[in-house]
């Protein structure tokens, strides 16, 4: 591409080693959507794990809660170039979720409020690397965030967070979700940048 | 505030796939069954690619996504597809 | 009445990637800038189309955006008017740092859906703009000026002040028997206007447009809330879903 549009630099692209290729900072939070923003009331919500027995485990809002919620600082990673650095959180560890789920599958679907789903390897959910978030930036988060909750997967490219989220699913295979069916990477690993298929 | 556009913008993206402009083109939402120009759908453009949805349902009809050196398009959502000649 | 309508299809310009010189950029509005480009290869376009600009930075960092086409003929040379959205990344660009010279990547013409072919009717038709959503309706206008066509024409147009009218000479150049031209200011309006200063209405939609009952091809083009909040009252007063138009531009 040789063509070069004088005086043209776009939105500011600052490099920064903590950055994975590709990836430019921002301090806002810019909000995407696929789709019409879900409300969805924490007093309906409702998180449902589904084993390959097809049994599911259910979680209130309360429920999820009594779990135990810790804060942790993360980076996140949008596969649309855009990356936040030391970004404050709250949620439940999944590793709580998982305790009380007996499974051999490794692949989990996540599905969401508004049908919504991304596919995840069930231990990139385990050991403290994923958690149902219910706040960021020291505030519930909002419907356009994915409030009341969603997932956190921040070593994945952020599509794999899904918002809204009301369900993990077990899968014998690895599945392709949402994105991962339409062209985007089935793993999603931003510092190999694993965009697309 | 989800921000949509029409289906008239995704006629620069299906150029690139097809030789005549589709987004005069009719198409059946395999969701519902409305029968609409791809011009008359919602596109969401802020997301990592286009996602055309049904105006009657919400489900999505089609999706762009653009790779830098290739495009990936589905009509994955779209029974059929209506093209004047 | 099917054998024209392939022809036009036929000869419809395939949408192609055109390098754009600016001959002039002008002020427009106090936000928005005209654009006069020479394009070469540029086919001309029907009333309505849109092109995406492609800006390419040194780094090879890509953005393209969509803008209608305000000018349908001729072939060679395009006009956009472009309005500045104050934390955009493309439009301030447009708007405030492209010089003549200056060398542009085009993608179109796009789009014939959103588009008015003069010769295909006489039942009328009525535009409904809010602020740049003027730009492909303006084309359209204007190719209804120039083709003669018999259908009736008639735009409101929605802006905050005077200042704010896009096209205002040329617009106000048109207006006549054929194309009857209705402004709604909702900040401030010239001394001595005559009616209410503030938002468009779905009263004043109703009292200033051609009504249902004459079946017009109603086009509505602006930011996307404008465009919902019309084409949600417009279908209340009576029209029919299949003769709206729209074309959404983004934003609230
Ligand atoms: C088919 C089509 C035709 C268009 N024709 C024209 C035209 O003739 N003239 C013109 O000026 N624009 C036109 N637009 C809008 C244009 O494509 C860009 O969206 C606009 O110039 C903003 O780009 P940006 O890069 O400056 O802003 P971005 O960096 O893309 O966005 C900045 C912020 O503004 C918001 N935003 C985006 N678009 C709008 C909007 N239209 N109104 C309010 N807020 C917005 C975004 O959500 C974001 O928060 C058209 C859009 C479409 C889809
Ligand atoms: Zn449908």
């Amino acid at each position: 591409m040789s063509f070069v549009t004088r005086g043209f630099s776009g939105r500011r692209r600052e490099p920064d080693t903590r950055l994975p290729p590709g990836q430019t900072l921002v301090q806002d939070w810019p909000v995407l959507s696929a789709g019409p923003t879900p409300h969805v009331d924490t007093a309906d919500w409702e998180l449902t794990v589904q084993d390959e027995t097809g049994t599911d485990h259910r979680w209130s809002w309360d429920e999820l809660l009594a779990l135990g919620v810790e804060d942790v600082t993360v980076d996140i990673h949008c596969v649309t170039h855009w990356s936040r650095l030391d970004m404050g959180w709250r949620g439940v560890s999944l590793d709580k979720i998982f305790e009380d789920v007996e499974s051999e599958h490794e692949y989990v679907m996540a599905h969401s409020y508004g049908g919504y789903t991304t596919n995840v390897p069930l231990e990139d959910l385990l050991d403290g690397k994923a958690w149902i978030a219910t706040e960021a930036d020291g505030a519930p988060l909002d419907p356009e965030h994915g409030g009341p909750a969603r997932l956190l997967v921040p070593h994945l490219y952020f599509w794999k967070s899904a918002k809204w989220v009301r369900g993990l699913t077990m899968m014998p295979d690895n599945d392709p979700g949402f994105w991962e069916q339409y062209g985007y990477h089935l793993y999603g690993d931003p510092w190999k940048e694993e965009r697309y298929w | 505030m989800t921000h949509h556009l029409d289906g008239n913008v995704l006629a620069g993206a299906l150029s690139e796939v097809f030789t005549t402009d589709m987004t005069a083109a009719r198409g059946r939402c395999g969701g519902c069954g409305h029968m609409a120009a791809i011009a008359e759908a919602m596109v969401y453009t802020d997301a990592p690619g286009l996602v055309a949805r049904c105006a009657g349902c919400d489900q999505v009809l089609a999706t762009v996504v653009d790779t830098g050196d290739r495009v990936i398009l589905s009509l994955a959502g779209l029974s059929a597809v209506e093209l004047r000649r | 009445m099917s054998a024209p309508s392939v022809t036009l299809g036929r000869s419809r310009p395939r949408p192609a990637w055109h390098v754009a010189t600016v001959v002039e950029t002008r002020r427009e509005t106090p936000t928005a800038a005209r654009l006069v480009l020479d394009v070469p290869t540029w086919p001309g376009s029907e009333a309505g189309a849109h092109l995406d600009v492609r800006l390419t930075a040194p780094d090879g960092y890509q953005a393209s955006r969509s803008y209608s086409i305000a000018s349908a003929t001729p072939a060679g040379q395009v006009v956009l008017a472009v309005d500045e959205l104050p934390d955009g990344e493309v439009s301030p660009f447009l708007v405030r740092d492209l010089r003549p010279g200056d060398q542009l990547e085009l993608h179109g013409p796009l789009g014939a859906f959103f588009v008015w072919r003069p010769g295909t009717g006489d039942r009328p038709v009525q535009l409904v703009a809010g602020g740049s959503g003027v730009v492909p309706l303006y084309a359209m206008a204007a190719a209804h000026g120039a083709a003669a066509d018999p259908a009736p024409f008639r735009l409101l147009y929605s802006v905050r002040t005077p200042d704010d009218v896009y096209f205002a000479d040329e617009l106000a150049g048109l207006a006549g028997p054929a194309f009857a031209l209705d402004l709604v200011y909702t900040r401030e309006a010239p001394a001595g206007w005559p009616d209410a200063v503030g938002r468009l209405t779905r009263e004043a939609l109703a009292a200033r447009t051609v009504p249902a009952a004459h079946r017009p091809h109603v086009y509505v083009c602006g930011s996307t809330g404008f465009v919902e909040t019309v084409a949600r009252w417009l279908q209340e007063l009576g029209h029919a879903a299949a003769d709206i138009h729209t074309e959404r531009f983004g934003g609230l």
